[in-house]
């Protein structure tokens, strides 16, 4: 039995020098997934290559947040959420 | 407990002041503020711009004093961080506490800072005579923030 693809449509925000990095300050991204998570976001924007991938390379210290707060790779996304990408913080 | 975010610069006995309110409860006011140094990895610091997350950098200071409130006595605390552009001797950040006694006030006032440094979204960028340049990090930032872990 297939499971149940479903389409959603996620507001991506990029900040700080990642903002520099990728050119923009964010998109929406449409994800096609029986169960959407953080991780297909990841995976979907390493897949474009360039600064997407050298960035986001596995052991570069990137926190994810969704809806203002603080993700994981398996955190579970639904239609319309805000996942932003944030550097190492350095406030204070 | 208040929790501002702002470009306008803040005075900090103003701040102080609207927090005791009179509040007789209050033995010991600690405060910290943080200001722009002119020189970072010895690069000549011209001016720097301050960005946050809006939303969730308010959200995570007020997590942070959640936090500090579960571990000390804190009658009132406040913290006021500006953003945008700051030059060498401006003030960046306020963090105010009041306490009954001067060992939580100090602790918490502390451990605010401490977790600020490391987990509050915000992110500078100097501009300096070769151009701009993200700041890094500090490992000594998460060293001090790593110190106030316990085992629960």
């Amino acid at each position: 039995m297939l499971d149940t693809q479903i389409s959603i449509t996620v507001r991506l925000v990029y900040l700080a020098r990642l903002r520099d990095a990728f050119g923009c300050a964010g998109e929406s991204l449409v994800l096609q997934s029986a169960a959407p998570t953080v991780a297909e976001v990841l995976s979907t924007l390493r897949a474009r290559s360039g600064a997407f991938r050298e960035e986001l390379a596995p052991q570069r210290a990137v926190r994810i947040a969704v809806n203002h707060e603080l993700a994981t790779p398996p955190t579970a996304l639904r239609d319309g959420d805000e996942v932003a990408l944030l550097p190492p913080v350095t406030g204070g | 407990m208040s929790v501002r975010v702002q470009t306008s610069d803040f005075d900090a006995a103003v701040e102080i002041a609207a927090l005791r309110q009179g509040d007789a409860r209050v033995g010991a006011v600690a405060s910290f503020i943080g200001t722009v140094r002119d020189v970072n990895d010895a690069a000549q610091v011209a001016t720097m711009t301050l960005e946050h997350y809006p939303g969730m950098t308010e959200k995570a200071i007020e997590d942070i004093i959640a936090q500090a409130r579960r571990r000390w006595n804190v009658i009132e605390s406040a913290v006021v961080h500006r953003v945008g552009r700051l030059k060498p001797t401006d003030q960046i950040v306020l963090v105010i506490v009041a306490s009954s006694h001067r060992g939580d006030a100090f602790a918490a006032c502390e451990f605010i800072m401490d977790y600020l440094k490391t987990r509050a979204p915000f992110w500078k960028k100097e501009s300096t005579p070769e151009g701009g340049r993200w700041v890094e990090a500090r490992s000594s930032d998460d060293l001090a923030a790593e110190r106030w872990r316990r085992a629960d």
